[in-house]
């Protein structure tokens, strides 16, 4: 896992014994350490800034009242992940007006409808947006996903969890947690290729 | 050498993104990828799509809901005799 978001001297180990030890500016530093990175997950699995919210709350209230149970064979921010992943899945389960439990999906896997776009980007067109706008566009990308391959993509590719970690937050098997990787990949890469792509480089036109 | 096909390569894209194979399996797909132009853009495009979402750091807790919380959390604390939470400043 990256460690690229953390911050620098942080030793999670540590806080985590002094919190367990019942040091309060511990735990505290923990959520610190956290709260952007569980928030922004909240809101992506629920599309919702209100649920995500509540999620954000009662993860870290629920990892206080059970820190006693983390047993340290995780990480502990990958123990949270898994809280924090349940909260939001039930706050979806329960907007759903369709009942349909969100992970249950059947999963298409026709492959021929996977790629149509197949045109070179421009060199790092992040850059030609600004930081609001691109993440307005990632957000976007990420919501047109089905549920089932969102949560994957966000656990996997934006939180950075192993793939056995991804399967065991999401109570899902390796291959399953594999095929859907793939599968919300390839579309949000369709959806930013439509963006990104370089101009009067349509499809197939660089052949 | 087994030939890989472009249906074979798109199977395997995610583990030869993630560096995740065989030693012989990735050579083959190389040489696959470096060979078919449709493959190389897909591959390519994949990649970057990856990479412009892990470049995008998180964004702060709106300071009304982290302050929600820290209360909360205070409240949780001194129940359990704890001594008073630091206020974050994230």
């Amino acid at each position: 896992m990256s460690t690229s978001t953390v911050s620098p001297g942080f030793d999670e180990a540590a806080l985590v014994a002094r919190a367990k030890a019942g040091d309060a500016d511990a735990f505290s530093e923990l959520v610190t350490q956290y709260d952007r990175r569980v928030f922004r997950m909240a809101k992506q699995i629920t599309q919702n800034e209100e649920d995500a919210e509540d999620v954000l709350q009662e993860t870290f209230l629920k990892a206080y009242s059970h820190l006693d149970d983390f047993q340290g064979n995780s990480r502990f921010y990958t123990w949270l992940v898994r809280i924090a992943v349940n909260e939001a899945l039930m706050k979806l389960r329960k907007r759903r007006s369709d009942k349909t439990v969100p992970l249950d999906e059947p999963i298409d896997t026709g492959e021929d409808e996977m790629v149509r776009e197949v045109a070179v980007w421009d060199e790092n067109p992040e850059q030609k947006y600004s930081r609001d706008e691109l993440a307005e566009i990632l957000d976007q990308a990420v919501q047109s996903l089905k549920p089932a391959y969102r949560t994957v993509f966000v656990l996997r590719d934006i939180e950075e969890l192993s793939i056995e970690e991804t399967a065991e937050a999401l109570n899902l098997s390796i291959s399953a947690v594999k095929s859907r990787l793939l599968r919300a990949r390839l579309q949000l890469r369709e959806k930013l290729t439509r963006q990104f792509k370089r101009k009067g480089d349509d499809a197939f036109g660089y052949l | 050498m087994h030939l890989v096909t472009c249906k074979e390569f798109l199977q395997e894209l995610n583990d030869f993104l993630d560096e995740g194979l065989d030693p012989k399996l990735r050579q083959e797909l190389e040489r696959h990828v470096n060979e078919c132009p449709n493959c190389w853009v897909l591959c390519n495009t994949t990649e970057k799509t990856l990479k412009v979402f892990k470049g995008m750091e998180p964004q702060k807790v709106p300071p009304a809901v982290e302050a929600r919380l820290m209360a909360a959390l205070e409240k949780k604390m001194r129940a359990k005799g704890c001594a008073t939470v630091k206020k974050a400043d994230a």
